[in-house]
């Protein structure tokens, strides 16, 4: 699956090229083109309904784009060249797809932790099952990144033990066990009461600190100011506009940007 | 809502706990119905040594672990059947969908009984099987009357496991197998892995159930001739002329398997509801067999 005749270092890690995506008749992404270099944080923002959550899932493809394509490290995920006529995409298999995922790591607004698996065993059950890292190497691994998101004593907790905070902070220690080249944030901090949300956003300081290439779709305009390298809004399944987090937080150009921003400052 | 004038002690009041007269009322009916029960089976004409006798005679206990052979080999077909067809009802493609629907629509839709008198008789239908000058012989030769009944009980438990299986898939939350799939799980190991576990705390109450069932239903196979429990029994009197005798020990061995059964029931429920700790906690085996057994006080 070589495709470095095209691979520079400055190209981008993750590309899109129109992306739309419609629910029967409802067209809920129209085009999106959108390039995130590697270790790059955008913070994605719009109201509810403008689709940042749909954008997300097609660029793991839990959502299959309805056209466009995504680009992530120069493999267009769910496509493969096809070997016998030049500049034809072939749809992936699933496992092929599956394999691709790997790649990109997801945190979810409702954490999405496994329930009937102990904290260690739902950061250990991917890399095992999927990547067949040994047991004790994963073990560790899992308690290594335990430590970073500040839960080492916790492992052998069950989910339904945990408050909300703790769970999400499970959840981006599961991701990461995958080494991901790419983090999907969703709402990371949506669904957690407000005196949790702080331990989560400082976890995905750190990360951000170290160089991980994020996508973060958030209402938390502090953590986008502080953190983002670059603000996207978006609304009705368009991107309205873009910038640093000074110029499309505090001097945007356009009402639609204004309006939602005075709703939600 | 009480009126209690203020400034007064609450605390120096004498507590009047309700009566419950209804509870006495059903516990002395209760006892006085089983009284004549068990006096009318005391002043029958029955032999409670013979009773004894045959409880251990060897036939009724081969006949015992046929009966219990008959269920577990059943069930197993049905589990593994049923989870089978209940994924491929939920696959995307239709074509494997529609199968299993029309599997379910046909065994469901048809007694049980006469699916057990379908594969005894199979042979006119399919005089032989196997692979025409390779691997083939004659039908009647290998559909006995047990693998007749565990044909028609096994097939046609995977159609009710299959349902029970599919609600249970569809109980668990979407996001489960998201999550599986984000982190690079292909659909069948998310099944298999994340979204099947956390189905079984929903399928196995009702699959214990449906196993105590099939034990019962295992007699059924009587009809055509298995040699399970009742068959026995039904040989020995048709001899002896001891109905009554005969039945009260065949039943006497089914309450204690499904006695049993409940109890690892209990068990297996206990390992899957793991995760759900405050489902499961504090319900102790000992309540637990009371309700089962029906015996248990709603409130202590
Ligand atoms: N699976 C689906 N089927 C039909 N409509 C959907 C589905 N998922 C999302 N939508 C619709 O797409 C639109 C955008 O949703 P979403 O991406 O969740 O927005 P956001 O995350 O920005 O709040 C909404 O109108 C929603 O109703
Ligand atoms: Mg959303």
């Amino acid at each position: 699956m070589s495709t470095t005749d095209t691979a520079t270092s400055t190209d981008p890690l993750v590309r899109l090229e129109k992306i739309r995506k419609s629910y029967g008749s409802n067209e809920v992404l129209r085009g999106i083109d959108l390039k995130i270099a590697s270790g790059e944080v955008v913070c994605i923002l719009g109201p509810s309904g403008s689709g940042k959550s749909t954008l997300l899932r097609c660029i793991n493809h839990i959502e299959k784009p309805s056209s466009g394509f995504v680009i992530v490290d120069e493999e267009v995920i769910g496509f493969r060249k096809d070997a016998r006529s030049a500049g034809a995409l072939r749809e992936l298999k699933e496992a092929e797809l599956a394999r691709q995922r790997r790649t990109m790591g997801m945190v979810f607004q409702r954490f999405n932790l496994f329930p009937h698996m102990t904290v260690l065993e739902n950061i250990t059950h991917a890399p095992r099952l999927v990547r067949h890292v040994a047991s004790r190497k994963a073990r560790e691994r899992a308690l290594e990144l335990l430590d970073t998101v500040g839960l080492k004593d916790r492992a052998s907790a069950y989910p339904g033990q945990l408050s909300g905070g703790q769970q999400q902070r499970v959840a981006i220690a599961r991701a990461l066990a995958m080494d991901p080249a790419l983090m999907l944030f969703d709402e990371p901090t949506s669904a957690l009461d407000p005196e949790l949300v702080g331990d989560v956003l400082e976890v995905m300081k750190k990360l951000a600190q170290q160089g991980l290439t994020m996508i973060v779709v958030t209402h938390e305009i502090g953590f986008a100011r502080e953190v983002a390298d670059r603000v996207v809004f978006m609304d009705n399944g368009e991107i309205i506009e873009q910038g640093p987090p000074h110029a499309v937080i505090d001097d945007p150009q356009h009402e639609r940007t204004r309006a939602f921003l005075s709703r939600v400052l | 809502m009480s009126t209690v004038p203020t400034g007064t002690n609450v605390e120096s009041y004498r507590v009047i706990r309700n009566k419950h007269v209804g509870r006495y009322v059903a516990a002395v009916v209760t006892v006085l119905l089983l009284l004549s029960v068990v006096l009318a089976f005391a002043r029958a004409d029955i032999d409670w040594a013979t009773v004894g006798e045959y409880l251990t005679a060897k036939s009724i206990l081969t006949g015992f672990m046929v009966t219990i052979y008959l269920t577990v080999i059943s069930m197993a077909i049905g589990i593994v059947l049923g989870i089978l067809i209940a994924v491929m009802r939920l696959a995307h493609n239709p074509v494997v969908s529609w199968i299993a629907w029309l599997y379910v629509w046909f065994f469901r839709g048809t007694p049980v009984y006469l699916q057990l008198l379908l594969w005894f008789n199979i042979a006119i239908v399919f005089p032989r099987y196997g692979i025409p000058g390779i691997y083939e012989g004659r039908t009647v030769d290998i559909v006995t009357p047990i693998v007749a009944a565990i044909l028609g009980l096994g097939l046609n438990q995977a159609a009710y496991t299959s349902e029970v299986v599919r609600g249970g898939i569809l109980s668990v939350d979407r996001g489960q197998d998201e999550a599986a799939k984000a982190l690079g799980l292909t659909g069948l190991s998310s099944m298999r892995t994340v979204v099947l576990p956390q189905a079984m705390r929903v399928i196995l109450p009702p699959i214990g159930n449906e196993t105590i069932g099939m034990l019962k239903t295992t007699s059924l196979a009587s009809a055509i001739g298995a040699t399970e429990i009742l068959n026995e029994a039904q040989h020995i009197y048709l001899v002896n002329n001891l109905i009554i005798e005969l039945l009260i020990v065949t039943a006497i061995w089914y309450l204690l398997a499904v006695s049993v059964l409940s109890i690892v029931q209990y068990y297996i429920e206990r390992h899957f509801g793991r995760g759900h700790a405050a489902q499961t906690a504090g319900v102790g085996l000992l309540s637990r067999i009371q309700t089962v057994l029906g015996t248990s006080r709603r409130n202590p």
